[in-house]
């Protein structure tokens, strides 16, 4: 399994081929309709990050020290990166999505999107992606 | 005459700018509108050959920059022909004014169990204020309903005016769907009962005329950056006759007229409402862009609006899955819709990068979106600058929107 910087290399690699905005965003467009949905169960107010925009759901699982997320939202762009998102940080273990700069997103100019006046929620999704992460590494070290 | 937006143009540097590689096109004017070289130009001479602290010296530089500022709130009285200067309070804005009324109003007027009344289609600032004034003196907030199309329902505000009713407080245009309001009416309706009325007219004076006298308002409260002027001023009219009687909101040097730390007395009005040194720049700044809409004109000013907004609606109404929020009788300046079947932010977004810039989300009026039961709209809001070249722009940058997701 590649790690976190592995695979914001690859995206980074696959933006390249773009040099027009058009292209990359029918890109952002396809990876959302492609996100693999989050289970019914998970799309209720308890997993809803709110930004004045759009919603963002997000469910964390931990399993054999690797966190698995799920997401979903009603705004197409904001779930094309949320792929993005999942396909750096799941299956990773907390430690490393602690630690993730994910200077991805600037380096394929959507940086934009995680500006506040956006919110989109996507700013609070990574934040809480990252207390997940958090909160199954200290449930670990306890455990131990 | 008729406007002629290729020149009027000219007067607006910032109008010349692209945006994302693009010609800007602007359709966010509801959120502010950009400012005229006159504006402009009025700042900067002011900090370079005027500037001095008002009221308070006897030098000459202080004694011009008072008398410039007593000017201004002249012409603003003129503008909105008040009855007397003083009846014209500077603030902050409409939302400082909103905030000055709910606090010092209802300090002196109301009472426990006692009603205070609102619209279903206020912007934020008309409604926080008097959720917490009426937390404060346990009265009661109540909600003038409105109808499908974003028109008020006035048998409804009938029913609802009563002894316990101590204001009611609306908008005249709205933000988020351009109805204009029977503002006579309600305020005829309200006197019927005594009932002071206030009228927020932020999205108003940037397109039609106001006459506080001929309305016969309470009050009546607008913004300078969305008339043209410089951002950090607004305006407060108040009948003297409720402003004399209510307690000063913020407390400081000129709202005084002796201090001891026994006892303070306070300034006459206006200045019993203005603590603390004013923004003398922006009032003048202000005053230059009243000096602005009254040499264009309102009435061109409103055919040229009329004309795009109804050239807007036309286009809109061809593209497919459109659906507009708010469709009221009478129409200022704004045009709200979703695609049903793609996001407003995905709508927003693709129209930025196309340099583009309108407003998606819920201005400000949430109460509005969970009534229309939609995330947020897009808004399309016009100044006297916009041109039907511009509607043509966005509407085929819509048509890409459509294309990309529908
Ligand atoms: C109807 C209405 N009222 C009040 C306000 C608040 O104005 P400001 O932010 O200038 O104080 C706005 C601004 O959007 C508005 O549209």
């Amino acid at each position: 399994m590649s790690t976190i910087r592995e695979k914001e290399q690859e995206i980074i690699d696959e933006f390249e081929l773009f040099d027009d905005w058009m292209d990359k965003y029918n890109v952002i467009i396809e990876l959302g309709k492609s996100l693999p949905p989050i289970k019914e169960e998970h799309k209720q107010e308890k997993f809803l990050i709110r930004g004045c925009q759009a919603r963002v759901w997000l469910h964390a699982d931990y399993k054999n020290g690797k966190v698995v997320y799920t997401a979903d939202s009603d705004a197409l762009i904001t779930k094309g990166i949320i792929a993005l998102l999942i396909r750096v940080l799941s299956g990773q273990p907390p430690r490393d999505i602690i630690d993730a700069d994910l200077s991805f997103i600037d380096r394929i100019g959507l940086k934009d999107h995680l500006s506040q006046t956006r919110s989109n929620g996507l700013i609070n999704m990574i934040k809480q992606m990252k207390l997940y992460a958090l909160a199954f590494q200290k449930t670990r070290s306890t455990k131990q | 005459m008729s406007i002629q937006p290729d020149i009027l143009r000219q007067a607006f540097p910032i109008l010349g700018r692209q945006v994302n590689n693009q010609p800007l096109v602007y359709l966010d004017n509801a959120a502010t509108t950009h400012k005229p070289t006159a504006v402009i130009d009025r700042l900067r001479q002011y900090y370079e050959s005027e500037n001095s602290n008002i009221h308070r010296a006897a030098h000459l530089l202080s004694q011009q920059a008072t008398e410039a500022h007593e000017q201004a709130r002249s012409s603003v009285q003129s503008f909105i022909n008040a009855r007397q200067q003083h009846e014209v309070i500077f603030t902050r804005g409409t939302t400082e004014a909103l905030n000055l009324v709910a606090f010092s109003f209802c300090k002196k007027f109301v009472r426990a169990g006692d009603e205070i009344l609102i619209s279903a289609m206020e912007h934020h600032s008309n409604i926080v204020p008097w959720q917490i004034a009426c937390q404060e003196h346990q009265a009661v907030l109540k909600i003038i309903p409105m109808n499908e199309k974003g028109d008020l329902q006035m048998d409804e505000y009938r029913d609802m005016l009563g002894s316990k009713t101590r204001l009611v407080s609306v908008t005249h245009v709205s933000n988020a769907l351009g109805t204009i309001n029977p503002v006579k009416e309600i305020i005829d309706l309200a006197h019927q009962q005594n009932v002071p009325v206030l009228i927020d007219g932020a999205q108003a004076v940037p397109h039609m005329p106001v006459d506080v006298q001929d309305l016969d308002c309470d009050f009546y409260c607008f913004s300078g950056h969305k008339m043209y002027g410089p951002m950090g001023v607004g305006i407060l009219y108040g009948k003297e006759e409720w402003l004399a009687k209510m307690p000063p909101y913020q407390s400081g040097g000129e709202m005084i007229k002796e201090v001891s730390f026994r006892k303070t007395t306070y300034n006459e009005l206006p200045f019993k409402f203005e603590a603390g040194t004013p923004n003398v720049a922006d009032i003048l700044g202000m005053e230059a862009a009243i000096r602005f809409i009254r040499e264009l004109g309102y009435a061109p000013v409103a055919e040229h609006e009329n004309d795009l907004l109804q050239y807007a609606i036309e286009n809109l109404k061809k593209l497919d899955n459109v659906r507009f929020i708010g469709t009221p009788a009478k129409r200022a300046g704004v045009v709200s819709f979703i695609f049903n079947d793609i996001h407003p932010y995905d709508t927003g977004t693709i129209l930025d990068k196309m340099g583009i810039a309108v407003r998606t989300g819920h201005h400000c009026a949430q109460p509005i979106m969970d009534f229309y039961q939609v995330p947020g709209t897009v808004r399309i809001s016009l100044a006297v600058y916009n041109t039907r070249q511009e509607i043509d722009v966005l509407i085929n940058a819509l048509k890409t929107v459509r294309e990309m997701f529908g």
